[in-house]
């Protein structure tokens, strides 16, 4: 008999994030076609209420024990493994995201099963998981398919969340987990980054610089039309990692993933891990000297030409605006 | 403080990239291969753990065109072995990649024991896997990926690592030695090494060679890729055109229209 | 009468002042010869090459003092003081002599019908240069020139040397006036001065004694102080001016010892010529009014370059010389982060304004580029300027792009360039990076490309198989890049055939002429476009069609203009064309840099955007009243310039074209179906 097929929930500091959600929608095509039921997996430690949004799966499977407190590879990837090789799911798709990042890279081993990675799409093909993944920082895509149990690292955004957080609580199965391993790997702290004061997963707009902004005096005109629109400035890594941006203005896989009614995204090349973070603003507009830039497969309207030219003229042309409509 | 550092060539999308003829695999014609960026962060890690507790850092490689460069570059830069394992097919999956290097350092003198076997956390042609947990599970050892920093107690065995989460948080983790770890960055950007210098290790130093092992059971977990394909961009931005000024204006219609302003 | 034939007391006069003068001497003998050996802590250089080229050097800039000249207010008065200070040499070594061997009667300056009013003479001279110079020291104040002790105590002891003499010559006329058959203009004029005095006509033989051994006393002394203070530049001058590099002035060459080490820091790794440099500096600040970078307020001044090293060798060359380096901390302070900052060496554009200035003939631009080299040795770079360097090694080409597009600026034109790797062509067309990469810069190869062909020249590239020249690789330190460059491109151009070489980008023209040797030595000529088009045009090959009515004004790039001396055929090309060439104040050899050079334009902007040399040069040409254009034969120039007007606001006012846009123009439409228009649409 084909086994399930599995969501691994991405449950951190006490919520469930989004990319669940992604998961699960994928999950029931992939379910359906193949006939077979969705189970969501949830592994924490006292996070029963994590459960109660998952009813777009068929039932939860949930393990409770102090070693799943964080998500680290010993732990979530051996209570992971104990309960693959004891329930035999057929496929398992795992949130590829920085909080399952070190689990998701030994849970292949420990199973001895195929994984396949960056995958920003499945489907079923005669009666077997195909995935699409993205390979070369998303200049090549291919089609894969491998034995069974497969395990697929989805990337954020393959689905929309929407309509799959559901009220409807599931059926919990909780589930022991047999480990009294002594951890090598022992979680200290959380390290906030400074808050600038601003929160950027809760602006209406954000002016986010990447490096083509030229250099840090440019960024004076992006804070100019931040002002003018009413909202905050933001960035890709490159130009936190120069130091011009803090780190919690950082839009990306490794910094906040925001949904701004306006995203204008200038001198940002629109590499995957930045437009993870963005992809789904409501509108997305892009400034870049390059017109073969990827961010112009993402944006909405898109600019080839000088950052700061644009930027200076469309802050003079809302200043103008807004006076007419005080006058 | 021994630290092995596992370098690996990818394809530099500099060039760009076109699919072979069997429809599967990149065509390799104009194809260049350059250092998996995230493992130069994890060189410039160890050369900084060197420079701060002794020891000494290998850099190991699996054969493929351009390799020979990257370690002289790593020996100019201050490491202290370079060894290119031979033998090995090239395109390997990570799977099978992790495999034969879990088999070869072992067999290397004088390698192992290491405090740090570090990797660089992820490469854009890990279809099957990354390199440094696979490893890591391999030779029993504990990992942390996506590592930003390391501080070491060696008295009691243990550093304290730093990696990165979401949203600007890091996490701060103890891990007993010796582990393995995936690289995201470094404390400081990988250092520039002259030309001069890297000329000058490839006439003065060697790098050394390992063979992998005959293959035990032939193979990793299977996987296929049926094709290989440049993605269609699900859509494309509609370019606006025009002076500065007249842009500007085009804009401001929009945000109007949809409502943010 | 000798006034050493006369004692002090017991003592012969002529006693005192052998002991006075053997101590002077011995003293300045002594200092001079630990000059010498702090000198000799340096690395070999041979500069015994070409001597009789080299004497002619010392003609001209030392007794000729050409260079001081460029600037009259300062350079007669020099020249006079010069002068003066030959004369009184000539006029105080006989007094000494004199003074000290009475017996002799050796004849002096002062019993000569001829010599005596010259001398004479130049002691007013020489106070009128003094006061002049003094005055625009301490009231005018110009930049770079400070106001010290030591510059003062220079003054004053000129001056009273002057003033002990005449007033010496005024006495000796009043004792002896036998002596008044030789004409003293001054001297006999002081004489009837003082003679108006019965105290000082009584007393006239005392005084001039006393004054003649003030002045003697004097001369010692400054004798004494000379080698002590910046006044040594009297003594190194004359060598540095006749050491000095022949030849172009910014050719490079790699260091001759490698060991191990790249580029120079500490004192024994740079050469004597360079060490020499600090003591001829004397500190005049020329090269520092006249360095761009320093103008827009950054900390790069060559004076300061040349001072520091000045310090850091007489601060801790004795401890050298003495041998009390601890093995240890390895002897003196680091030099770079210590006297100089890294800063100061980056901030240089290599635009060579300040060698081209120095009245001595000191090279800074040697000096600054072995301190980078040991600051990219230890990998201490501005990080985009890593990122240049990476892309270079990597790609060839500072862009980052793939080799392969070397060629994409060909595809919008309607035919195809030669392949000179395939066929033989005349002319081989080196590009360089910006003219085949950058965005801005293409069209502009393009016009070039149309005008050869229009004019028929035989010409060919080297398409995907070119790589950077290394002429800015070399300039920032980066001496190995440069010649895995060098050798690369060797390789390449021995395979191709062709007869002859050009290049639009002065900096690929300046390294391929000078410092590439297979190319050297006259078997390849290489010239500059600007320079072909001038070739073309006097041959009557330009099928030019119209005359431009235009007012421009030229911006002469400096490693065409400065490096190489190429400051006329572009000129030729522009009147060639009908066009009115308006020259701006810094014309020529006193051209300002863009700003671009040296790697400069590989690394972050500094300075706020006003007081940038571009920016300074582009609001030079605007206020030059009819003039429409600023016309460019570089390609960072135009790129600059173009920045810069945007920046300043003047792109109503001007605009920046290149030399081969105005020659396309000239010669009207062309028969291919890619106008001209199109190509100004793309501007």
């Amino acid at each position: 008999m084909a086994g399930n097929l599995w969501v691994v929930a991405e449950n951190w500091r006490g919520k469930v994030s989004d990319v669940t959600y992604e998961l699960l929608a994928l999950g029931r095509e992939l379910a359906d076609g193949l006939g077979v039921p969705l189970e969501a997996v949830v592994l924490s430690h006292q996070g029963r209420a994590l459960t109660h949004e998952l009813g777009a799966a068929d039932t939860v499977l949930y393990l409770d024990h102090p070693s799943l407190a964080e998500p680290t590879a010993e732990s979530y990837g051996a209570a992971l493994a104990q309960l693959m090789q004891a329930r035999k799911p057929q496929g398992v798709l795992v949130p590829l995201s920085n909080v399952s990042w070190d689990w998701v890279g030994v849970l292949p081993a420990m199973l001895g099963a195929p994984y396949l990675n960056f995958c920003k799409d499945a489907r079923v093909v005669d009666g077997k998981i195909e995935a699409c993944c993205l390979l070369y920082g998303g200049k090549m895509e291919a089609r894969v398919v491998s034995g069974s149990p497969v395990i697929l690292g989805v990337l954020p955004g393959a689905r929309s969340a929407a309509n799959r957080r559901m009220e409807k609580q599931p059926p919990v199965e909780e589930v022991k987990l047999e480990s009294e391993k002594t951890p090598e790997v022992t979680f200290k702290q959380y390290i906030e980054p400074e808050q600038g004061g601003v929160d950027i997963t809760q602006q209406s707009v954000l002016v986010s610089v990447g490096r083509g902004i030229g250099n840090q005096e440019n960024l004076a005109v992006a804070e100019e039309l931040a002002a003018a629109l009413g909202g905050a400035v933001s960035g890709s890594r490159p130009v936190i990692d120069q130091g011009w941006l803090p780190l919690s203005r950082q839009v990306g896989k490794s910094g906040a993933t925001v949904k701004p009614k306006l995203y204008l995204a200038v001198g940002i090349s629109g590499a995957p891990e930045h437009v993870e973070g963005m992809k789904n603003s409501e509108l997305i507009i892009a400034i870049n000297t390059d017109p073969q830039a990827p961010i112009f497969d993402v944006a909405h309207y898109g600019i080839v030409g000088d950052a700061t030219d644009t930027l200076s003229a469309l802050t003079a042309e809302l200043q103008k605006a807004s006076a007419r409509k005080g006058a | 403080m021994n630290t092995v550092v596992l370098l690996k060539m990818v394809p530099d999308v500099v060039e760009e990239l076109e699919v072979a003829a069997d429809g599967r695999s990149l065509d390799t014609q104009f194809l260049r291969l350059i250092l998996n960026e995230r493992d130069n962060h994890a060189l410039e890690l160890a050369l900084l753990l060197k420079e701060r507790h002794g020891g000494k850092v290998a850099a190991v490689a699996l054969d493929a065109p351009e390799v020979d460069e990257v370690l002289f570059a790593a020996l100019a830069k201050g490491a202290d072995r370079a060894i290119k394992v031979a033998g090995v097919k090239s395109g390997l999956g990570t799977r099978t990649a992790a495999n034969c290097l879990a088999r070869v350092l072992p067999t290397v003198d004088g390698l192992l024991p290491a405090d740090f076997i570090v990797a660089g956390c992820q490469a854009i042609d890990d279809l099957d896997g990354m390199v440094a947990p696979l490893l890591a599970h391999e030779m029993k050892l504990p990992y942390l990926g996506l590592v930003t920093r390391v501080t070491l107690d060696s008295a009691d065995r243990k550093a304290t690592v730093q990696k990165e989460y979401a949203g600007g948080v890091h996490g701060e983790f103890e891990v007993l030695l010796p582990a393995v770890l995936g690289i995201q960055a470094a404390e400081k950007p990988p250092r520039y090494v002259p030309v001069a210098k890297v000329r000058a290790a490839m006439k003065s130093q060697t790098i050394e060679m390992a063979e992998v092992p005959a293959l035990a059971n032939g193979g990793e977990a299977a996987i296929r890729v049926l094709s290989m394909a440049k993605p269609e961009a699900a859509g494309h931005a509609e370019m606006l055109e025009g002076t500065p000024e007249q842009i500007a204006s085009k804009i401001a219609e929009v945000l109007f229209a949809r409502g943010v302003l | 009468m000798i006034p050493t034939a006369e004692n002090f007391g017991q003592v012969p006069a002529w006693v005192v002042l052998w002991v006075v003068f053997l101590a002077a001497v011995g003293m300045f003998a002594w200092r001079v010869s630990f000059l010498i050996r702090l000198l000799l802590l340096g690395r070999a250089d041979n500069r015994f090459d070409h001597i009789p080229a080299r004497l002619k050097r010392v003609v001209v800039y030392v007794f000729g003092q050409l260079r001081l000249l460029e600037e009259p207010l300062i350079g007669i008065p020099h020249l006079l003081i010069f002068y003066g200070f030959v004369v009184f040499l000539f006029a105080t070594t006989g007094m000494l002599l004199q003074g000290l061997l009475p017996g002799l009667h050796i004849p002096t300056v002062e019993q000569n019908h001829y010599l005596a009013p010259v001398v004479d003479l130049f002691a007013v001279v020489v106070l009128g240069g003094l006061a002049v110079a003094s005055f625009r020291r301490f009231v005018l104040r110009p930049a770079g020139l400070q106001l010290t002790r030591d510059a003062a105590t220079v003054n004053l002891l000129i001056a009273s040397l002057m003033i002990t003499y005449v007033a010496a010559e005024g006495f000796q006329r009043i004792a002896e006036p036998a002596g008044a058959q030789v004409w003293l203009p001054v001297g006999g004029w002081l004489a009837n001065v003082f003679s108006t005095s019965g105290f000082l006509q009584a007393h006239a033989s005392l005084l001039y004694q006393s004054f003649w051994w003030l002045h003697v006393l004097i001369v010692l002394s400054f004798l004494v102080f000379l080698p002590y203070s910046k006044h040594m530049h009297l003594l190194a001058a004359p060598f540095s001016v006749f050491f000095s590099q022949l030849g172009s002035p910014g050719i490079l060459t790699a260091p001759t010892e490698q060991e191990g080490r790249l580029g120079a820091e500490r004192l024994e790794e740079f050469t004597w010529r360079q060490l020499l440099s600090a003591f001829a500096c004397a500190e005049c600040g020329r090269c520092e009014r006249a360095c761009p970078s320093f103008q827009s307020g950054e900390p790069c001044s060559p004076r300061n370059l040349i001072h520091n090293l000045k310090q850091q060798l007489l601060l801790y060359g004795p401890a050298f010389l003495r041998k009390a380096r601890a093995a240890a901390d390895g002897g003196e302070p680091t030099l770079i982060g210590g006297l100089i900052a890294p800063q100061e060496l980056w901030a240089c554009t290599t635009c060579l304004a300040c060698a081209e200035r120095c009245p001595v003939f000191n090279e800074h631009l040697p000096i600054m580029v072995d301190l980078r080299r040991r600051l990219v040795e230890r990998g201490e770079l501005d990080p985009h300027l890593e990122e240049a360097l990476r892309n270079l090694t990597r790609y060839g080409n500072s862009f980052g792009q793939s080799e392969r597009k070397r060629a994409i600026w060909t595809q919008s034109l309607d035919f195809r360039p030669k392949d000179a790797r395939k066929e033989p062509v005349e002319w081989l067309w080196y590009l360089g990076e910006y003219n085949c990469y950058h965005p801005s810069v293409q069209p502009i190869t393009r016009s070039l490309a149309r005008v050869l062909k229009a004019a028929g020249v035989d010409y060919g590239i080297l398409f995907e198989a070119e790589r950077n020249s290394g002429n800015d690789a070399r300039r920032v330190g980066e001496e190995g890049l440069f010649e895995i460059l060098r050798e690369k491109n060797t390789a390449t151009l021995k395979q191709a055939k062709f007869e002859k070489l050009f290049s639009m980008d002065p900096h690929v023209y300046n390294t391929l002429k000078n410092e590439y040797p297979a190319l050297n030595h006259g078997q390849h000529p290489v010239l500059h476009y600007t320079e072909l088009l001038a070739q073309l045009l006097a041959d009557g090959r330009l099928p030019l069609t119209r005359r431009l009515s235009c007012t421009v004004t030229y911006h002469d790039p400096c490693y065409l203009g400065r490096y190489n001396q190429v400051y006329d055929a572009p000129r030729a090309v522009l009147r060639g064309l009908g066009a009115r060439v308006k020259e701006m104040p810094r014309s020529r050899s006193r051209s300002l840099c863009c700003g671009g050079g040296g790697g400069r334009i590989w690394m972050q902007e500094i300075g706020d955007a006003e007081s940038r040399p571009s920016e300074s040069r582009v609001r030079e040409a605007a206020a030059l009243p009819g003039v429409e254009m600023l016309v460019v034969a570089c390609p960072k120039d135009y790129v600059m310039f173009s920045d810069a007007l945007k920046t300043a606001g003047l792109e109503g006012r001007l605009v920046v074209k290149d030399l081969s846009e105005l020659v396309e123009e000239a010669i009207g439409p062309m028969r291919w179906s890619e106008p001209h228009e199109a190509a100004q649409v793309e501007r």
